[in-house]
């Protein structure tokens, strides 16, 4: 009878959620409402379906989620298809489709935020607000959950609520926080130190001490002429800082010589790499640098529009970037005819992302800038031919771009001396986990992986993962190895392990993150980064046998060979590298001798317990069966 | 048209012509590589991955690249059956594929090309899905449960048809076929039988209602010759599901008409 | 000259959440099975009626697991043979049981003995002689290593024929065309 109580009140919880959330929809959304404010949003971006995403965000903004009343008024507006809207909004986890809660809170997930506590931080926010994890409260109030890493890493355990960033949270700031949502005081109304982002710049090389004046790039390149300002980005030996080290004179060239209706200029700003957050401090405090190597690159490949990729959780920077990019058009900076030259028109306008790593790799990036969804294209055509609308593009990282006015002020000669032969320049880290000092520090190219540990005062280390999860886990006997693209290419992750830390737990970590942020478009990799976490779930809840070890080198294999694009072959990278350097770590989760279920038998049989009052020996199974 | 660039698909010379695929240009002479999302009356997208070649060695989606003279293009070998056999399962266990009781066994790409890679399990936990089938349509049912997410009937009823009936939402392993309609219901879209994506697709979701066994089990496609083998009709895909759509007049809401 | 007598290889058979329908297949290997019969005895099986398992050469399972006993019988397999067959679909994926699974166990005993239509008083029986189902189906080698696997709903006793003679030949089990089949 307890059992049929139970079940009825069960049943009339979940009534009343329905009720409750049809009583807030209807409160807040008569259809005349839904149109005036998406018409003025709709204004703003010229009904352009290329600005889909970014009316989505907009219209997300008035309500918390958009509301299906919303979708209608958009595709009737737009002229697009309701399917196409809902598959967009779908794509993007910082988009809603349904009610998500007046106070949308998600702690940040990185292992460093992990090591720093955030989930008991989160377990006592939800006990506090009667909620729990990815559910939204009965009363629509508030829903509490993780994302992936919110470039908060020197500064963590982070969070964000609505999307604006909070850090350094601690026990008493749960507190405070769970008393505020309960009051439902608006965000806007809780403490400005809550917000507080520090730059916690550490190392100044020659980008970060670099004080060039708003226009002096430009001022030299149209001084020294456009083809031998390409000449000393290309003598420069400047690679992109985004990881993968292509030239980037010779991309500038390659796309500056490929025809097309226009060209394009995208800054790519989704720095969703775990353990990375140089971007949100460059674009803090070098903004003007940054758009001003944008605008040198418009003037070499003859671009009239570009575009700053600022992913979602850095959306707090967005107010300051668009003052800055107010200030240069007043400056002549931007807009037309730059600095009174004829023909020299460019401007950039900034898109924001929604909570998709996957549009961090540029076809991927210049699907979303297209209203789309996030899904890497094919590959060839690249980006520098075949981009934003098909046309030429050239894709470069916020460091890139910042370093490129340095080039142009100081001479391609001067900057190719600084690093190495093969890696010229200076590299910013963002440093973060085990260590006194985490922030940024910039070397030039070649520094060791010892002497950064050093510097930022990291003691007892057991391993550094540097370029973050899909870069790569080195150990202590490699502490000699440097940071340059023929030896530890990085975008600049540098998260840092102690002795006491656990690195299956790290990989573990690494591999969620890859299932959640798989764009699911290939079978490999929506299906297999999945599997993967699965098993490394299974070693970690005490169920591994050899067997299981063998089938994840298995996955990885396939992984590696079949996936779509470079989230799928790096997907196990944490797993086949902690396994190489860190063995003793999967050995002990490897207990069984024989094969054992991944789940728990005996948990299985809990729900029939319940339901006949049972606890009888027959009524329970051991979970595993040992042959002798 | 120059007739003289070949590449060999394990051993064989294959002719091709400039802009066509590497499995195009297999399928025109007649050589079967393992596929889903590819038909040859649609854009190729490259999401399966079943089609993986090894291409001068590397490994690609044969649908997306195309050869280049004297390419030595692997297909046929064990690596990489074993791989495409791990990628089905993968569907097979993401999905729910329950073949006794779906009206498609026999005439289904994905269980004809599992017989002929001779897959005997799902290998892989079952993931178990709750996927609620659609049957709003008069004419028309939806089974969600075995959607391998290959986005042919979004292609066709996109590209073919310009209704854009269909589409894919969510992302990951979240990733769900969505269609047109508020109500999130078949009935409330536009689709109809003469539709292109109402024939395109290679697992049962979408099926026409009330002639689910006019073909008996015993008499289907691929019951009594394997996949692999099935006769070629002038170099189309002997295997995709071909519409009749194709020969239909266009419908009138399809684009530039 | 005396060929030494090659001693009967030992087979188990069993039923967990199937049909038995995989069992009557096995039956279709019609006249086959007195050839069988000369190469094989049969331990635990319904054949028999042997109510546990002793050491053997091969066991076959037909039927996934839906309740605890169904995972004490397979542990029992697992442990006394020495090659374990998935048989059917069941075994194999989960099955027609396997339905189930997008539901709540608890919801379904509920819809059952509570609130079906026509039931009185009804109540979810809890005599202990009553094995307790999981909260849902596995297909068996969720739970326990299997070694072969004979697809088909059920397979044909061509099918079946043909594994059990490719084991006892030594060679390793392959189903052409026509005999692999899922449904």
């Amino acid at each position: 009878m307890t059992i049929n109580v139970h079940y009825k009140l069960t049943r009339m919880s979940v009534e009343s959620d329905k009720g409750s959330y049809h009583q807030r929809v209807f409160m807040i959304s008569p259809e005349k409402t839904h149109a005036e404010y998406l018409d003025t949003i709709l204004a703003h971006h010229q009904h352009n379906a290329n600005n889909l995403l970014q009316i989505l965000i907009a219209a997300q903004d008035v309500h918390g989620y958009i509301h299906s009343d919303a979708i209608d008024h958009l595709s009737e507006q737009m002229a697009l298809p309701r399917s196409k809207i809902e598959g967009v909004a779908g794509f993007y986890s910082f988009l809603h489709l349904q009610a998500a809660g007046d106070y949308r809170v998600l702690f940040s997930d990185n292992i460093t935020d992990r090591m720093a506590g955030n989930i008991d931080l989160m377990k006592s926010l939800c006990s506090q607000l009667w909620v729990e994890p990815g559910k939204l409260s009965e009363d629509g109030l508030v829903c509490v959950g993780t994302t992936s890493c919110t470039g908060m890493c020197d500064q963590g355990p982070g969070m964000l609520v609505n999307n604006i960033a909070i850090n350094h949270i601690t026990a008493e700031r749960i507190n405070a926080i769970a008393e505020l949502i309960r009051e439902r005081v608006p965000l806007s109304a809780w403490p400005a130190s809550f917000f507080a982002i520090e730059d916690n710049i550490r190392r100044r090389d020659i980008l970060l001490n670099s004080q060039i004046q708003p226009g002096a790039a430009l001022k030299a390149m149209l001084a020294r002429g456009d083809n031998a300002t390409l000449q000393e980005i290309k003598t420069s030996k400047l690679r992109g800082r985004g990881g993968a080290g292509f030239s980037t004179g010779m991309k500038w060239e390659f796309c500056r010589d490929a025809a097309g209706d226009a060209h394009y200029v995208v800054c790519n700003a989704d720095e969703g790499e775990p353990g990375t957050f140089k971007d949100r401090v460059l674009l803090n405090g070098y903004a003007d640098t940054v758009f001003e190597g944008m605008t040198l690159c418009a003037r070499i490949i003859g671009a009239k529009q570009g575009f700053l990729y600022l992913r979602g959780e850095y959306r707090y920077l967005l107010p300051h970037l668009q003052a800055v990019l107010q200030k240069r058009r007043g400056q002549n900076l931007l807009g037309t005819s730059i600095l009174g030259h004829e023909g020299f028109d460019f401007d950039i306008a900034i898109h924001l992302g929604a909570g998709a790593y996957i549009c961090g790799e540029e076809s991927a990036l210049i699907e979303s800038l297209e209203g789309k969804r996030g899904t890497p294209r094919n590959r060839p055509p690249f980006p520098v031919t075949h981009g934003y609308l098909n046309c030429p593009t050239v894709v470069n990282n916020v460091e890139t771009f910042a370093s490129t006015c340095l080039i142009t002020t100081h001479g391609g000669a001067w900057y190719s001396g600084i690093g190495t032969e093969t890696s010229c320049g200076s590299k910013i880290l963002s440093v973060s986990g085990d260590c006194e000092r985490p922030g940024l520090y910039e070397y030039p190219f070649g520094v060791t992986i010892a002497q950064v540990l050093a510097d930022c005062g990291a003691q007892d280390t057991q391993a550094v993962q540097v370029s973050g999860p899909s870069g790569v886990c080195i150990s202590a006997d490699e502490f000699n190895r440097r940071i340059a693209f023929d030896d530890l290419a990085t975008a600049g992750a540098f998260m840092i392990f102690n002795q006491t830390r656990d690195m299956f737990e790290v990989a573990r970590n690494f591999v969620h993150f890859f299932a959640h942020e798989s764009c699911g478009f290939c079978t490999p990799c929506r299906v297999g980064t999945q599997l993967l976490s699965n098993m490394m779930d299974k070693l970690a809840d005490g169920n591994g046998s050899p067997y299981d070890f063998t089938e994840i080198e298995k996955l990885n294999v396939l992984l590696q060979s079949t996936s779509h694009c470079g989230l799928g072959h790096s997907a196990c990278n944490p797993v086949l590298n902690t396994i190489e350097k860190f063995r003793p770590a999967y050995d002990k989760r490897l207990a069984h001798k024989d094969f054992i279920p991944a789940f728990d038998l005996d948990r299985a049989l809990s729900q029939a317990r319940q339901m006949t009052g049972r606890d009888d020996t027959g009524a329970h199974l051991e979970s595993s069966h040992e042959s002798k | 048209m120059n007739q003289n660039k070949t590449f060999t698909l394990d051993g064989k010379t294959i002719p091709y012509t400039e802009g066509q695929t590497i499995i195009q240009a297999a399928m025109a002479a007649g050589e079967y590589i393992p596929h889903l999302c590819f038909n040859p009356e649609l854009k190729a997208h490259g999401s399966c991955k079943l089609c993986t070649v090894k291409a001068n060695g590397r490994q690609t989606a044969s649908c997306t690249q195309q050869p280049t003279p004297e390419m030595v293009v692997e297909s046929d070998t064990q690596e990489l059956n074993d791989e495409r056999r791990a990628l089905l399962q993968m569907l097979f266990v993401e999905g729910n594929h329950f073949c006794p009781s779906c009206e498609k066994s026999g005439d289904c790409q994905l269980q004809a090309t599992a017989y002929v890679l001779k897959m005997m399990s799902p290998h892989y936990n079952q993931f178990y899905p709750d996927r609620p089938v659609d049957a709003s349509h008069p004419e028309y049912l939806l089974d969600f449960n075995r959607c391998i997410l290959c986005s042919l009937c979004v292609r066709a009823s996109r590209d073919v048809d310009g209704k854009n009936v269909f589409a894919l939402s969510g992302r990951g392993i979240k990733s769900h076929l969505i269609v047109n309609a508020k109500s999130g219901q078949l009935a409330d879209t536009d689709f109809c039988d003469a539709d292109k994506a109402a024939h395109v697709c290679p697992v049962g979701v979408i099926l026409k209602k009330r002639v689910g066994f006019a073909t008996p089990i015993g008499s289907r496609s691929f019951d009594e010759l394997p996949i692999s083998a099935t006769p070629h009709p002038q170099g189309a895909c002997p295997v995709c599901p071909r519409s009749d759509a194709a020969t239909l007049p266009p419908h009138p809401k399809s684009r530039g008409a | 000259m005396n060929t030494p007598v090659k001693p009967k290889l030992r087979v188990a058979t069993t039923s967990l959440a199937g049909c038995f329908g995989c069992h009557m297949a096995i039956l279709d290997i019609d006249e086959r099975l007195l050839d069988l019969l000369q190469l094989v005895e049969f331990d635990r099986s319904p054949i028999t009626d042997i109510k546990h398992c002793g050491p053997c050469d091969i066991g076959i399972i037909e039927g996934g697991l839906c309740n605890a006993e169904n995972v004490h019988v397979l542990r029992e397999f697992r442990a006394n043979c020495k090659i374990l067959i998935a048989i059917g679909a069941c075994a194999i994926n989960g099955g027609l049981p396997a339905q189930r699974n997008h539901l709540s166990l608890s919801s379904i005993l509920e819809e059952v003995y509570h609130a079906q239509h026509g039931l009185v008083d009804g109540f979810i029986p809890n005599d202990p002689e009553l094995p307790l189902p999981l909260d849902k189906v596995h297909p068996i080698h969720e739970v326990v290593k299997v070694d072969y696997f004979i697809p088909g709903c059920p397979p044909s006793g061509d099918a079946i024929w043909k594994v059990l003679t490719d084991l006892l030949a030594g060679r390793e089990p392959e189903l052409g065309h026509g005999l692999i089949h899922y449904d």
